[in-house]
């Protein structure tokens, strides 16, 4: 079956712009991720994120909205710690890993009756995004590429050199807090996709695919966006063909992908 | 004589336990071209951190151009050390160089055709500009150091500092920007810090030795046991056999008058 006989159902349409949205913030972020060498940091914030789904299924208001806060605070308390507690970076990532996964699975154990869409949490379901959040999706769409345009000198110097930038008197901290707020948003379209166990894929592959390409940081959102509208398609179809959970047949598509040109590269290098 | 533009009062930097900087006095004067030779490990990139407001000193007091180091930021350039750099980092010379300009913008503000008029104008002073649009991380040692001496000097400083802008490039690299430097300090003072006292010695000024506590002589000729003390290793494994006077001027023509 063909990919335009699948768009004639509106569900498989709604799960097209879903995916061509969550790749506008992989794109744009994962390339910043990427190039910071922070791919953990957004592992940590992602599975953070679940305790606030968990929080929304106790609570009863939508999960996502929880997501959005346990995101948005995980990750002004990343930058803080760093700075103010004596715990490594290292070892915050991984207490803030596991402390979202616990709150959620707890709340959620609290919570009366079934829970249907639990796993559509964890590991994504792009089929059944409803209107309401690709609404959602676009505005924080809009508020990630906002913040990068007016932000992305900054973000840019920041990451290449930490010292001289703040001896040159750039606010390297609030900076830093700044694209780790964009990695929280980013997190939260990427939830309805990839689900928030395989989110960090979604972030890191199609940006260290396309930094094996390029040394200009536009360049490598312009074309990680570009992967990642192809991987979620591809793997869309896939799934559709195949039968199989969408969310892990786009991370297994853009593995694939990451396997066959890291062995380009290593060709076009000899 | 002229005018103080760095002081160092009684400088003590700890971290935690380790004493990194034992009771450091220091005075640069305007147009000095200061050269402070050390060990790795001695605590020369920590006293450019604390000449740039970087590093809080445990005890004592800063003073950058009489004012706090935080105060004077913009009248500093700051040539850290290459090695520290990611060379897979996505950033052109151009960008990188553009990144010099940044901290006096105000918040949000973007890069002007001004700014990217002297970032080009300062590349090719360093004779980089025909460069401008390549992979940073992909240039030579030699070159590298001549974009981060180009993104110091876009903000017009009156002093520079420079962290080991030698490392791991030949000699004659070594020589341009030396010759590079000496050109500069007709304007700028400038204070290097090294572990290198091979060509160092026939072009600075002053010199002072760095191994947790500054043993500064003013002049150039540093006696031996001076830099015995400071590497704490017999003179002649790093002086190539000249028990004494191993900083000595070269000729004559090196001394030139203020």
């Amino acid at each position: 079956m063909g990919l335009w006989e699948i768009l004639q159902y509106e569900f498989m349409r709604n799960a097209l712009a879903a995916g061509i949205m969550a790749s506008v913030a992989c794109g744009v972020v994962g390339a910043l991720v990427v190039t910071r060498r922070i791919s953990m940091i957004s592992g940590g914030i992602s599975h953070a994120a679940f305790g606030g789904i968990g929080l929304g299924f106790y609570l009863k208001f939508n999960p996502i909205l929880g997501a959005l806060i346990f995101a948005i605070i995980s990750a002004l308390s990343m930058g803080i710690i760093k700075e103010k507690t004596g715990i490594s970076e290292d070892s915050a990532i991984g207490i803030l890993w596991v402390t979202g996964m616990s709150l959620g699975i707890v709340l959620i154990s609290l919570t009366p009756g079934y829970t249907p869409n639990l796993f559509s949490y964890l590991f994504g379901s792009i089929l059944t995004v409803p209107r309401s959040d690709l609404i959602a999706m676009l505005i924080l769409d809009i508020a990630i590429l906002l913040v990068t345009y007016m932000f992305y000198e900054r973000f840019l110097a920041v990451s290449f050199d930490e010292d001289y930038a703040e001896a040159s008197g750039i606010p390297v901290q609030y900076t830093y807090l700044t694209l780790l707020l964009l990695v929280a948003l980013t997190v939260v379209i990427l939830i309805r996709i990839v689900g928030v166990i395989l989110i960090i894929a979604m972030l890191t592959i199609p940006a260290t695919i396309a930094w094996q390409f390029s040394y200009k940081l536009k360049q490598i959102m312009i074309i990680s966006f570009i992967l990642s509208v192809i991987f979620t398609v591809e793997g869309l179809w896939l799934s559709y063909m195949l039968n199989l959970p969408s969310g892990a047949t786009i991370v297994l598509v853009s593995v694939a992908t990451l396997i066959l040109s890291s062995a380009l590269k290593r060709t076009l290098r000899k | 004589m002229s005018e103080e533009v760095i002081r160092l009062e009684n400088v003590w930097v700890k971290f935690g336990d380790h004493i990194v900087l034992e009771d450091i006095n220091l005075s640069v004067r305007n147009r000095d071209f200061l050269g402070i030779i050390g060990p790795n490990g001695g605590g020369k990139t920590t006293l450019l951190k604390v000449i740039l407001g970087l590093i809080k000193p445990t005890e004592g007091n800063v003073t950058v151009l009489g004012n706090p180091p935080e105060k004077s930021r913009r009248f500093l350039g700051y040539v850290p050390q290459i090695s520290q750099f990611d060379r897979e980092f996505p950033a052109t010379v151009l960008d990188v160089v553009l990144m010099g300009r940044l901290g006096a913008k105000g918040i949000l503000r973007k890069y002007s055709s001004e700014d990217i008029r002297v970032a080009e104008e300062v590349l090719e002073s360093v004779n980089m500009l025909e460069f401008k649009d390549e992979h940073v991380g992909r240039l030579s040692g030699g070159q590298i150091q001549r974009v981060l001496l180009a993104r110091a000097l876009v903000t017009d400083p009156k002093i520079l500092l420079l962290d080991e802008p030698t490392a791991s490039i030949d000699e004659p690299t070594k020589i341009d920007i030396y010759e590079l430097l000496k050109e500069l300090n007709r304007k700028v003072t400038i204070v290097l810090v090294s572990h290198d006292i091979g060509v160092i010695s026939s072009y600075v000024e002053k010199i002072a030795c760095l191994n947790r506590r500054l043993y500064y002589h003013g002049s150039k000729e540093v006696e031996g046991e001076v830099i015995e003390e400071t590497y704490q290793c017999p003179i002649y494994l790093i002086a190539h056999g000249f028990p004494h006077r191993v900083l000595r001027r070269h000729d004559k023509k090196d001394s030139r008058e203020k």
